[in-house]
């Protein structure tokens, strides 16, 4: 016989929740339910221990197609409650052994929770990703002068010639990575820089200078994709990519320490 | 209600800017095993299981070409990636050295991370 744990997705308050989560089913398909506790509820789906207990999970994690099923099914259930008010989204595969260890946390953590609502209240979270590509930002110069040289020396010149307007394109790219990323903070309530996601993601040449994300008014999201569109316009060298409006993933909180 | 309101329906599309695609795999993940807060649950799953994943993920999405200028030619022998199972701490090991050796190799990226003024030979 099986036991079932408690996958949480997010924590809401609690007036409304129940018609904010009629509907929707979970990571394992279960029907998406609530644990409240007061003025909070915590967005819960009852998982089964044998694919989601410890042992399972450490196995399941490996598996890139049920880590990419699970990761889209959070996901889902988390956006569709971020569309009808303020959510905290909770990380994936966060699983609790029973509801009262959920109640638990709801009510040792109240003020924070309730803090943590606010704030995220009608603000919604987008991704600007800035690539630059390496041919476009080297000069056409460097390019040329490959004819003809051929010797040790000659080859080390121009090598280092070569390291060194790499070397300053980068520094460029990067200076204008800062100056998009310094506009944008202006038009968000808050932002920022995450390490550039592995260059062989792409599995283009093209590096990325700027993985930024913003939590932005839900009202502001059309200026800050216009804003978005202008820098992109304004430099001929790195494109721009945004993604979202996502829930507040970035933003819901420091990570605790364990 | 209307706090969040319509503007969080259909990811990545309208908007003055494009993004036409959903969201993929790999800005999905970003943000619900990297963020969204972190709340001690009864069960413990290790960080490093979800790093090392992240990595096989980056590996995984790699194009073939990419990754063999780069020197990384062993998914044909690697157990996760042709699905047989395999030995998880033997996997674990041979993971962590190929990342010290991807982050070794790879001064190119990390320049650029942040570190406008630190720029590493690209290789």
């Amino acid at each position: 016989m099986s036991a079932d744990g408690v996958w949480v997705y997010a924590i809401i308050r609690g007036a409304g929740a129940e018609d904010r989560v009629s509907g929707l089913r979970g990571v394992a398909g279960e029907p998406v339910h609530l644990i409240v506790s007061d003025e909070l509820a915590a967005v819960v789906g009852v998982v089964d221990l044998d694919e989601y207990g410890q042992d399972a999970l450490r196995r399941n994690l490996e598996d890139l197609d049920w880590v990419a099923q699970k990761a889209r099914a959070h996901d889902a259930v988390i956006t569709a409650v971020a569309r009808s008010g303020s959510v905290i989204p909770v990380r994936m595969a966060t699983v609790y052994l029973d509801d009262g260890h959920v109640r638990t946390l709801l009510e040792n953590r109240r003020d924070d929770f309730e803090a943590t609502l606010s704030r995220l209240c009608g603000r919604a979270e987008l991704g600007v990703k800035v690539y630059a590509d390496p041919k476009q930002l080297l000069t056409a110069d460097s390019e040329q002068d490959d004819g003809g040289m051929r010797t040790g020396t000659a080859y080390l010149m121009r090598r280092r010639q070569q390291l060194a307007s790499h070397e300053e394109a980068y520094r460029a790219a990067a200076v204008e990575a800062d100056r998009i990323h310094t506009t944008l903070m202006r038009y968000a309530v808050d932002g920022r820089r995450k390490p550039p996601p592995d260059r062989s993601l792409s599995g283009r040449d093209e590096m990325t200078v700027l993985n930024g994300t913003y939590l932005v008014d839900s009202d502001a999201v059309g200026l800050f994709r216009e804003t978005v569109a202008a820098l992109g316009m304004s430099t001929g060298r790195l494109s721009l990519e945004t993604t979202g409006p996502w829930p507040p993933y970035s933003f819901a909180g420091e990570p605790v320490s364990e | 209600m209307t706090v969040g309101d319509d503007s969080l329906v259909p990811r990545g599309y309208g908007g003055a800017v494009s993004n036409p695609q959903p969201a993929n795999l790999g800005d999905i993940l970003e943000r619900v095993l990297d963020k969204g807060i972190v709340i001690a649950g009864d069960i413990k799953v290790n960080l490093l299981d979800i790093e090392l994943l992240t990595i096989k993920l980056r590996l995984v999405v790699a194009s073939l070409e990419t990754a063999r200028e780069v020197g990384i030619d062993w998914w044909e022998n690697d157990p996760w990636l042709t699905g047989k199972k395999s030995n998880l701490e033997l996997e674990n090991e041979r993971l962590r050295a190929r990342l010290e050796r991807l982050e070794q190799g790879d001064g190119q990226r990390r320049a650029v991370s942040g570190r406008a003024a630190e720029y590493e030979d690209e290789r």
